[in-house]
């Protein structure tokens, strides 16, 4: 494979790049959905193919292609500088790329069954026992339960000399209930909405223990049909830490992305609130958050040994008690901003330009607990599991919804609430975070479907989080 | 000698042979889209596309994989495969069986212009863009797709088309604004890089100076872009005949549901339509009449959805069997009203250009929340008089467009862009009674 790329790599030289390099890869992915105890779907997709990457002047050139004959790579190597080189009607500024150490190297993600190849009757059974289980709850309506794997190796070769293999395996999965009213639904997932993905075999699956929790998240979400709405107004908000998760990638991995800092993602996805120059001084929160970005975390889903340009995955500290003082980048933006690059770059599949994208961007722990910050709250709202998200083009004003909620009065756990929301300005909410939950309390929880880039690519991303508490956030807003 | 996509299809039929019920869907073609940021071309990317999906039933246990590779022995290895996965599973009490043998209309939305467009052709029409802009930073993308694509079941259901499609979407910003524009069509000859890049700055330069408006709810006009967004919604959670056997669609057949203003119809087959003939099932596809001067008059439907529902599918199944039925080519039908008129109709209200990061709150009420962006605009006495702050609302799509809500209707009729894709939808300016914009931007 390593030679199938080099070809395509050693065309792009000769047609005039500067600098090349291709992936060749190969993934195996399998998507299984039961609903109300029957099998709904049963997926799996195999792709094969190579994407080659000149850069011309100030422009990437990029062209794939699932025909792997010699011919077919050198004709795509040629085509990524000629595209490359069209660029040059409207130039930029000269695309350096920073340094990185050329390497040979060979990496595997650690997993004990691999995740596709566990008998599809073993799969399909727990689900549907899952799904059983739920629909025997009275009020349940939809039993939703699913499991989904990627198996992935990628073959990278730069015109530097790098070549690097990597074989990544991803597993997970979820189910969800719902109850339906007159003029609502109501549901509850677990173990977050969406599943919990991470980098592993299905052994991480088995971890979570489905069917110990179906009953009671069915029980769940037909209760919320009966619950109060939310409380409207200023409360001190806890968030479970699966939603802190989310809130850590909309309003903090996105934001820290340096090709959204230099305005290259302005039209779609957006830029940011942050500008560089403030890097280092300016105030992302209170005291107590302290963000990673660490690709090296065991079974974190954006977990890996090399990006997606060669470049060796790292840990790096993001806001330091507060004070933002990294980005996530590459090796063009990284260099044009005079930082070292971060080793952040990957693509979503052969046939997809690499671009800067988040790996386990996760709240390191605190020093308390769930139990803690509820008994230290006068009046608040405990919020669990994503709902909706919604959060602007600076990524500063967002509103979250959770899929259930409890008041908390006087340092006690009260009603359950339904329909949960709130909403709030990037660094004024974090400023706000006071309490954060320890070691035993964080879960490196996974997001599988980050969108970004044109054409949308979907990139696996971490967050490790534990719980949190926010003071003085609105919550309850309302349509 | 390479295959096309027809003989792909009908290769992997005779592959299984008697051995499953079978539907095979491959594609063929091209994409390429050139990217610019900061008023210059940083990313340039293209593909030769192929896929085959092949879904088999054994004795009713179902089964679907999807492959790029498409010589015979990876062909056979996908066939074997995915029979293999099938009989390993529990028997499908909902499969409806593959579709029976019937014509497809023949429609061409498809063009050379596109299907041949070069790297140099899209950079001139990104430069026009960017020098509309005199100045101001521009960014965006345009593209251009072919794809043919052909299907091929066991009971000796075959469909062939081809599509193009091009694109336009940028914006131009003045450091402290930005103004959009977006121009799709299946003819490359068509996009109009400079006419897009002049609107994008003419917006960004009216959004200039902007103030913070105190949230509540305003009259509004529309712009395309965000009554696309609102069919999108609508189409996805609400005409689904999945969504709607699950309980969780707000559709009643046969209620006055919307003003008698609206109507929307799913069309792939019109002179302005992006779409195939037929759906990922063979599935001859027609136009739907799904609202009809505000009368709620139809769900689409696949062939599962159909089943459940004792009826008969509308050409919309889509690849997955877990989404449903999806409307990928939905028309909310134009007015007479120029947008200036809608615009002069308005006393206090707001004009938006688009709306983003939208998201669902409650699939039943169609409760939704998102921000504006690109061009918010305070209406003071029937003309525009000032920029205003990005906004969020809170806001249920189908309440907004609610029998009397609706008071005006633009002729300004095209393709618009709606977060999630272009070439999904048609969608003219609407003049709206009232939005409730929850959040400004102090939170």
């Amino acid at each position: 494979m390593f030679d199938l790329a080099s070809a395509a790599v050693e065309a792009a030289l000769s047609a005039g790049a500067s600098y090349a390099d291709a992936r060749y890869v190969e993934g195996r992915d399998e998507f299984i959905q039961v609903m109300n105890g029957g099998i709904e779907t049963l997926n799996r997709s195999e792709a094969a193919g190579v994407g080659v990457r000149a850069l011309v002047g100030s422009s990437w050139g990029f062209f794939a292609t699932a025909d792997v004959s010699p011919a077919s790579l050198r004709g795509a190597g040629a085509k990524a500088s000629d595209i490359a080189r069209a660029s040059a009607v409207v130039p930029g500024r000269p695309m350096p790329l920073a340094d990185v150490p050329v390497v040979e190297a060979d990496y595997e993600t650690p997993f004990d069954e691999a995740p596709i190849d566990v008998p599809l009757s073993d799969k399909v059974d727990m689900l549907l026992r899952v799904s059983t289980t739920m629909q025997g709850v009275d009020g349940v309506r939809l039993a939703r339960a699913s499991l989904g794997a990627w198996d992935t190796h990628k073959w990278f070769v730069s015109s530097q000399g790098s070549k690097i293999h990597q074989h990544i395996v991803e597993t997970g999965g979820g189910f969800d209930a719902t109850a339906i009213g007159e003029q609502e639904t109501q549901r509850r997932s677990f173990p977050q909405s969406f599943g919990q993905f991470e980098t592993g075999g299905f052994e991480t699956v088995r971890r979570w223990d489905y069917e110990g929790n179906a009953g009671r998240i069915a029980e769940e979400a037909v209760a919320l049909l009966g619950a109060a709405d939310c409380p409207e107004g200023e409360k001190t908000l806890i968030l479970e830490a699966s939603q802190l998760a989310l809130q850590i990638h909309e309003s903090v991995g996105h934001a820290i992305e340096l090709d959204r800092i230099l305005g290259w993602e302005a039209a779609f996805a957006g830029t940011s609130h942050l500008q560089l120059e403030r890097l280092g001084k300016h105030r992302y929160g209170s005291e107590v958050m302290n963000i990673t970005a660490d690709a090296t975390l065991p079974g974190a889903l954006g977990t890996f040994a090399y990006d997606d340009e060669g470049t060796a995955a790292q840990r790096v500290s993001i806001v330091d008690h507060g004070r933002w003082i990294g980005v996530l980048s590459g090796r063009d933006s990284a260099s044009i901003a005079g930082l070292p690059p971060g080793g952040m770059v990957r693509a979503d599949g052969y046939n997809r330009l690499p671009m800067v994208r988040m790996t386990n961007v996760g709240l390191l722990p605190g020093d308390s607990s769930l139990e803690e910050m509820i008994a230290a709250t006068e009046d608040g709202v405990l919020m669990s599991t994503n709902r909706s998200w919604s959060i602007d083009d600076k990524r500063l004003n967002f509103q979250f919804g959770c899929e259930i909620g409890w008041e908390i009065k006087s340092g006690k756990l009260g009603r359950m609430v339904k329909n949960p929301t709130y909403t709030g300005i990037t660094p004024k909410f974090w400023a706000q975070l006071d309490m954060l939950g320890r070691e035993a309390e964080w879960v490196h929880w996974g997001t599988p479907n980050c969108g970004k880039g044109q054409p949308i690519q979907i990139a696996h991303t971490g967050h490790s989080a534990s719980p949190g508490r926010f003071t003085e956030v609105r919550v309850g807003v309302r349509g | 000698m390479k295959r096309n996509a027809q003989q792909i299809a009908d290769r992997v039929v005779d592959l299984v042979g008697d051995r499953a019920e079978v539907e095979a869907v491959a594609t063929l073609g091209t994409a390429a889209l050139t990217r610019f940021a900061n008023s210059f071309i940083h990313q340039n990317v293209a593909e030769d596309t192929v896929g085959v999906r092949v879904r088999v039933a054994v004795d009713g246990k179902v089964a679907s994989l999807t492959g790029n590779r498409v010589d015979d022995e990876g062909l056979t290895r996908l066939v074997d495969a995915v029979i293999e996965a099938a009989t390993l599973q529990p028997v499908d009490e909902d499969w409806p069986g593959v579709a029976e043998p019937t014509p497809v209309m023949k429609v061409d939305h498809a063009d050379a212009s596109t299907s041949e467009a070069t790297p140099a052709q899209r950079a001139d029409a990104v430069k026009a863009f960017i020098d509309a802009g005199n100045g101001l930073s521009a960014a965006g993308y345009c593209d251009t797709d072919f794809e043919e694509a052909a299907f091929a079941n066991s009971r000796g259901q075959r469909a062939l088309g081809t599509v193009t499609r091009s694109t336009i979407d940028g914006i131009h910003q003045t450091g402290e604004s930005a103004g959009s524009a977006h121009q799709t069509s299946s003819r490359f000859s068509e996009i109009d890089g400079k006419a897009a890049g002049e609107l994008a700055a003419d917006r960004a330069r009216r959004g200039t100076n902007a103030f913070d408006l105190k949230p509540g709810e305003y009259e509004v006009v529309l712009a395309p872009e965000c009554v696309a967004t609102m069919a999108i919604f609508m189409g996805f959670y609400g005409f689904s005949g999945k969504a709607f056997d699950e309980g969780a669609s707000f559709v009643e057949i046969g209620v006055p549901q919307f003003d008698p203003r609206i109507t929307i119809v799913d069309d792939p087959l019109g002179p302005d339509a992006l779409g195939l003939p037929f759906d990922a099932e063979g599935t001859p596809k027609q136009p739907l009449d799904l609202v009809s001067a505000g009368v709620t008059k139809a769900l689409a439907h696949d062939r599962r959805s159909a089943r459940k529902a004792a009826t008969v599918s509308t050409g919309h199944g889509f690849a997955d069997a877990s989404i449903g039925p999806v409307t990928a080519n939905l028309v909310v039908t134009g007015g007479d009203d120029s947008v200036e008129d809608l615009i002069g109709a308005v006393d206090r209200g707001l004009y938006v250009a688009t709306f983003n990061y939208c998201r669902i709150l409650d699939p039943k009420s169609q409760v939704v929340t998102g921000l504006t962006r690109n061009g918010t605009f305070m209406i003071e006495n029937g003309r525009i008089t000032g920029a205003v702050t990005n906004l969020r609302f809170t806001q249920s799509f189908v309440q907004a467009l609610g029998p009397g809500r609706v008071l005006g209707v633009g002729n300004d009729l095209r393709h618009a862009d709606s977060e999630f894709g272009a070439g999904v939808v048609r969608a003219p300016s609407l003049h709206l009674a009232g939005w409730n914009f929850t959040g400004g931007a102090e939170g």
